[in-house]
């Protein structure tokens, strides 16, 4: 025993290296595709200097689907269900820059309650999107139950989804000219209570755990850091370019649909870290609830979709008593409308940022091309300036604050 | 507009000011539903994009959005188009550019970073070069993948097809095979000129034989397909489905040479066009 402790003593001789004398090359490794952290199938090449990330180059294009292509050999209304599959976690808010740029080029009016439900359900929507990110975020920097608690509200969403759509997450409910069905009054009257109720007690609860957590903080506060200029050289929107304090909101400065009417304030970040982000997407998810609120009590009754026949099909009961709503329903179901041609590029606040379609109409019942601007193309590319000079464990917190899903990325 | 899209500041003055800034570099300018498209002289990009980021009245100072869009017809046959944004005047505008095959665009990557994954994209999709880009690679296809897949004439079904081999225990590609045709609709109705000749058109366009037609008697009439059906038997059915009956052969007298309520028992109908393929779908 005695020998083996000489040995070990004797071992701190001169030619044993110490730390300096040696020099440690970069290496890569590769984080993902597979990785619960990587939200999806993202493969980052990361070249480390020991912890340190030198240079992150994200590989994405695994979960490309060709919708664009698939899109461009659809009637107008088939390429609808296309994208609620672009970012599956808030489908609704995908439909709702599509159908705008198709009303857009058919000059398409929209009643008001249509509008008032395509509102409400969006803002549904960011609150059910938030809900999974900021959970996986905080999950990501290793708390468990804020993230269980939050998608306790995420299934409260789901169901709601389910009863006025028929499915939980690829609705297929906004239509141009408006929405499939109305909603039952039952529906918006316990969506109403859950506003009131359940909603804030479960999410202040699960945000009060970790938004003063010291080791939440420890993880996020000043990691990735985005100027303002940066943040406007790379493209950002929607949470990201908020968080680094330029209040741009496009509900609010380009409003459509109704949110013109709506009374709701734009969250901005002071530093435009990783800790900012996360608390800009908390206060949106208080927004829109207010967004609902106020949608609720100023709803009006009327029709849910445009009354013009020639894009919107009749209601089954009319079909049965009318030749011509039978002719304009067999027509718009087979056929499809004509869209005048034109390009439109039409782009919405989605919960991840800015959301736009490119849609380019020759005149026929089908997309001559529709180019889709995901959100997640920016602000992924600007992964490698955010993770210079932070350590591994960093790049799950950067990730995570970014808000990036692979359907909607990859396309 | 009564359409409930986005709304932005108008476009009065735009083009104008546009006009001033960007001179012969502005080929086109389009006020075309709401929105303004400029047309830009290729070689002129970057200089213009740098005029419409930094004019006061213009201050395009977000670049949103590079696609890519194919005319075949066209004699520059692919256009790329940068959807640009205005923070400060809450505005946007689209910039137009034209290019083929082989004419590289200008790369904006000096002005905008963010533009070089949007070319990236663009250059994977249908193969437009961009001069100056660091970092032209593909983007979104598959490691090795060949082909421009939003070209108008790359197929939808795409070239080839992966699946698993297990005798070779990795991922193996093959020519694409389709156990059913694309079925596409032609909504064109014939009704406000179509294009094509619907079958049974050309009679109409071969001049009349001169002189009434003699009448012909009742026994020298013959139906059109009635010499056809009679010589030519239709298709027996496919190997596949010969193999598969002749497995239980003792109860259902499929492999017999006289089965019974075969395609061949069948009566011909003179008024059924005979598919292509004699498929069920078609």
């Amino acid at each position: 025993m005695s020998l083996y402790v000489e040995e070990l003593l004797g071992e701190a001789d001169a030619s044993d290296p110490t730390t300096g004398d040696v020099t440690i090359q970069n290496y890569t490794i590769n984080f993902g595709p597979q990785h619960p952290a990587a939200h999806g199938v993202l493969r980052l090449v990361m070249e480390l200097d020991g912890e340190i990330v030198e240079r992150v180059d994200p590989h994405v294009g695994l979960l490309h689907r060709g919708t664009e292509k698939l899109i461009e050999y659809k009637t107008y209304t088939q390429a609808l269900p296309y994208f609620d599959r672009l970012d599956y976690c808030s489908p609704l808010c995908m439909e709702h820059s599509w159908v705008l740029a198709v009303e857009k080029l058919l000059d398409l009016e929209v009643p008001e309650r249509a509008q008032y439900l395509r509102v409400f359900f969006a803002e549904l929507t960011r609150i059910s999107n938030h809900m999974l990110n900021l959970g996986s975020h905080v999950m990501d920097v290793g708390a468990m139950t804020p993230n269980l608690w939050l998608f306790e509200i995420r299934e409260d969403c789901m169901n709601f989804f389910e009863r006025v759509s028929g499915a939980r997450m690829h609705s297929n409910y906004f239509r141009p000219g408006g929405v499939h069905q109305d909603a039952p009054l039952k529906l918006l009257a316990d969506i109403g209570d859950w506003l009131d109720t359940r909603l804030p007690r479960l999410f202040e609860d699960a945000i009060s755990l970790v938004a003063d957590n010291r080791i939440f903080k420890q993880r996020n506060v000043d990691i990735a850091v985005v100027s303002r200029d940066d943040a406007i050289k790379w493209g950002f929107s929607g949470p990201m370019i908020r968080g680094s304090g330029i209040a741009w909101d496009l509900r609010k400065s380009q409003p459509y649909d109704v949110y013109a009417k709506m009374d709701f304030d734009v969250p901005v970040g002071t530093r435009g870290d990783c800790y900012d982000r996360f608390m800009v997407r908390v206060e949106e998810v208080r927004q829109s609830a207010r967004i609902m609120k106020q949608c609720l009590r100023e709803m009006p009754e009327g029709p849910i979709a445009s009354l013009d026949r020639k894009v919107v099909p009749p209601k089954r009961a009319e079909m049965k008593q009318s030749m011509e709503a039978l002719i304009h329903h067999f027509k718009l179901y087979t056929e499809g409308f004509h869209v005048p041609a034109g390009d439109v590029y039409v782009a919405t606040e989605s919960p991840k940022g800015e959301f736009g379609v490119y849609l380019v109409a020759d005149g026929s019942n089908k997309p001559y091309r529709c180019k889709i601007r995901p959100t997640a193309f920016s602000h992924l590319q600007a992964m490698d300036f955010m993770a210079k000079g932070h350590m591994l464990a960093d790049t799950t917190a950067i990730l995570g604050a970014m808000d990036i899903v692979f359907g909607e990325c990859d396309r | 507009m009564r359409a409930p899209a986005p709304a932005y500041t108008s476009n009065d003055g735009v083009i104008d000011t546009a006009r001033a800034a960007l001179g012969g570099m502005l080929l086109d300018a389009v006020d075309h539903v709401g929105e303004v498209a400029l047309h830009v002289r290729r070689e002129d990009l970057y200089d213009a994009m740098i005029a419409l980021r930094d004019t006061p009245g213009l201050a395009y100072q977000q670049l949103m959005e590079i696609a890519g869009v194919d005319y075949p017809d066209r004699p520059e046959r692919f256009e790329v188009v940068y959807c640009m944004l205005s923070l400060t005047r809450n505005h946007r505008l689209r910039v137009h550019v034209a290019t083929d095959e082989e004419k590289p665009v200008p790369s904006v990557t000096d002005i905008w970073p963010v533009a070089g994954w949007l070319e990236r994209e663009v250059y994977d999709m249908y193969g437009v070069l961009f001069s100056g880009n660091p970092d032209l690679r593909r983007i979104l296809t598959d490691y090795g993948f060949r082909g421009h897949p939003q070209r108008k004439d790359f197929p939808l079904t795409g070239y080839v097809e992966l699946r698993y081999s297990e005798e070779s225990k990795r991922v193996v590609y093959e020519p694409v095979q389709l156990a059913q045709d694309f079925r596409t609709f032609d909504f064109m109705s014939p009704w406000e000129g179509a294009e094509y000749v619907l079958p049974g058109d050309e009679k109409g366009a071969l001049p009349e034989a001169k002189g009434a037609p003699t009448p012909l008697k009742a026994d020298a009439i013959v139906k059109a397909d009635a010499a056809q059906s009679a010589t030519k038997a239709p298709d027996a059915p496919s190997e596949s489905y010969a193999k598969k009956d002749a497995q239980g052969t003792a109860q259902t007298g499929s492999g017999d040479a006289n089965a019974g309520n075969q395609k061949q028992d069948k009566p011909v109908e003179s008024d059924v066009i005979p598919t292509k393929g004699g498929g069920q779908n078609q």
